[in-house]
């Protein structure tokens, strides 16, 4: 089995966010870039596969060459081979068009990306991915099982689970649930010194328009001062929710 | 040309969030002076739909459709905005909405824009507001492509009244299980119970509840108010509660009309994914907590004492408004 982890490049969660350029950017100064945590899960899932059923495990993303370092932490966890396209991300479909180009040529049997990235929370490139290449496709994955040619996924859906049996090739957005979180990997010494000899090929974008633009951001109103209610003036907050908040 | 909406059923009655999803598709057909067509799967009470601005609803009556497969309904919305000719399709948060957007997205080549906040700033270029950074900015976002598929925010647009007649079309697919690729085996759901994504009103624990055997008093209020339950990550983690009940950055988003939160401190992941609620309410023992930086309203005390007295107050005020 050959899979493909698609992995995002975001601000750690902890971050600050800040807009530049007169609110026409987002401001990357002194933030912490990390592997997008649903692509995280996803790929120790993947690494799963490879220790397991012997699966060749590639990792891709489309960036600029400040996502390196992200890569490489990728390898350095266990992806055998890392593919950057270089281009910047500018919108869900353009991404969604550079990864379906990698999954056709690399003939991917599994694509593990993830159920959104945290930073411009699309949630969409890996349902594009499936419909440009007609691939089954399980969203907000929590569980995978692969044997033969055959797969057997649990969904999140709203209030519960669905468990969906399906085929490769297949893509999924993972997310968390989908392997333990005492089990997620983390680079150690040997890992990170193996990274260094693995290949990490750079790859030119394929032509593509891209669908939405982002013109301007804006950060949220400062929040007032909240409220205090006594505790033993319960009723307060009852009367507070009704006549002031009208919630309730 | 007009506006295309997907409303959402559950057991053949439509859910509330379809309701506001035409009424945000209304307010769209009025700036590009069009009509509202539905799109609706075995829905019994499709004619609610003319309550709120929707001229025609074209229902799909397959059987094989009355179970959700998002390539399924993808493909017949695909075909719906192609007999109508639209241009513009809305749909919800949901997370069946949010699994069939992409996959509409590059069937039609369409640009999607989902976690909408508001109506659109204007319509050449089209341009619409939405959150991004997991709630901790805005983005003021344009959409160039011939088709446009907006992903409205949970509750943020509100249900508007615009009664016309709604012409009911049936509307059939075919559809076969081999070229769908998935099935669904087996569904484990709560039933009767409002869920996250769509209750008004959710009620929240965290850590500082202790343990899981304490979930009986968030049970209580939350059936007081018709709320859904919700955990923080830990609580989850430590298997307390499911995995579906986990909020924030990593979890289900809420953007409820009202949040409360009991015991949890307000760590950044956790307030990314719930700060989209209108009000929040915050149960804490310690004053310095974060959350109460975030909340409307708060009461620094211990849940043990007051989420019972919370929940019977609750209860009196029900019986005086009833
Ligand atoms: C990558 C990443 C992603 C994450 N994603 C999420 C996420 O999506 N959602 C999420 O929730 N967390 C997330 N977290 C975890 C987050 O950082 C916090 O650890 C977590 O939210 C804390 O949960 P808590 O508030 O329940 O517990 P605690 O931080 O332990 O807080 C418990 C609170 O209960 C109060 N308390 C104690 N006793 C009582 C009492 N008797 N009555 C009332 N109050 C009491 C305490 O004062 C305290 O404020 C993430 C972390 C990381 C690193
Ligand atoms: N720039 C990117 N490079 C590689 N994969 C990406 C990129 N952006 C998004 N993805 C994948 O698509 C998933 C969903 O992202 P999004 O649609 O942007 O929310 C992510 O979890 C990744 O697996």
């Amino acid at each position: 089995m050959k899979i493909l982890v698609c992995i995002s490049n975001v601000p750690d969660t902890t971050s600050k966010i800040n807009f530049t350029e007169d609110n026409s950017k987002f401001d990357t100064n002194g933030v912490q870039f990390v592997i997008n945590p649903n692509d995280e899960f996803g790929l120790t899932r993947a690494m799963w596969f490879k220790e397991k059923q012997g699966a060749t495990l590639h990792v891709a993303t489309v960036g600029s060459a400040a996502t390196e370092p992200t890569i490489r932490k990728a390898l350095a966890i266990g992806a055998d081979e890392a593919i950057r396209i270089d281009a910047e991300p500018t919108d869900g479909f353009f991404v969604a068009r550079q990864l379906a180009e990698i999954i056709k040529n690399g003939g991917y049997d599994l694509v593990i990306a993830g159920r959104e990235s945290i930073d411009y929370n699309g949630g969409m490139v890996p349902g594009i991915v499936a419909a440009l290449l007609d691939m089954n496709f399980v969203n907000t994955c929590i569980s995978l099982e692969v044997e033969g040619n055959n797969a057997t996924a649990i969904r999140e859906i709203d209030g519960g689970k669905e468990k969906i049996a399906t085929s490769l090739p297949l893509i999924i957005g993972g997310q968390k649930g989908l392997v333990e979180e005492s089990d997620l990997r983390i680079p150690n010494m040997r890992g990170i010194m193996m990274a260094r000899q693995k290949q990490l090929n750079v790859v030119a974008p394929v032509d593509t328009n891209q669908a939405t633009k982002d013109v301007s951001f804006e950060k949220p109103a400062a929040k007032g001062a909240v409220k205090l209610v006594d505790a033993d003036n319960i009723d307060e907050l009852v009367n507070l929710l009704h006549n002031e908040a009208k919630v309730i | 040309m007009s506006v295309l909406v997907y409303t959402e059923t559950d057991n053949g009655k439509l859910k509330k969030n379809a309701f506001e999803v035409a009424s945000y598709a209304f307010e769209v057909a009025r700036q590009l002076s069009t009509d509202v067509t539905a799109i609706a799967f075995n829905a019994e009470n499709a004619s609610d739909l003319g309550n709120f601005g929707v001229s025609k609803v074209l229902n799909c009556t397959n059987k094989e459709l009355s179970t959700f497969n998002a390539k399924a309904h993808a493909t017949s919305i695909a075909q719906a905005a192609e007999k109508e000719g639209a241009k513009v399709i809305i749909v919800s948060s949901s997370t069946d909405a949010r699994y069939l957007a992409g996959i509409l997205s590059g069937i039609l080549k369409a640009g999607y824009v989902p976690n909408v906040v508001a109506a659109p700033q204007g319509v050449s270029p089209f341009t619409v507001k939405r959150t991004a950074f997991s709630n901790k900015g805005f983005a003021h976002t344009e959409i160039a492509s011939e088709i446009k598929i907006i992903g409205v925010s949970n509750n943020a647009f509100g249900s508007v009244e615009n009664k016309v007649d709604a012409e009911i079309e049936n509307f059939n697919l075919n559809v076969s299980d081999v070229d769908l690729g998935t099935k669904s085996v087996e569904i484990d759901r709560v039933v009767g119970k409002a869920t996250i994504a769509d209750a008004d009103i959710v009620v929240s624990g965290g850590r500082g509840l202790k343990g899981p055997e304490n979930w009986g008093m968030i049970e209580e209020l939350a059936d007081v108010l018709g709320a859904a339950t919700a955990c923080s990550k830990p609580v989850s983690d430590l298997g307390w509660r499911p995995h579906s009940e986990h909020v924030g950055q990593t979890g289900k988003p809420v953007a409820s009309n009202l949040y409360i939160a009991i015991g949890i401190s307000g760590a950044i992941q956790h307030l990314a994914g719930v700060s989209a609620s209108k009000v929040k309410v915050v149960i804490n023992t310690d004053p310095e907590a974060p959350f109460f930086k975030a909340a409307d309203y708060g009461v620094v005390g211990d849940a043990f004492e007051v989420v019972p007295k919370l929940t019977e107050k609750l209860k009196e005020f029900k019986a005086q408004n009833a």
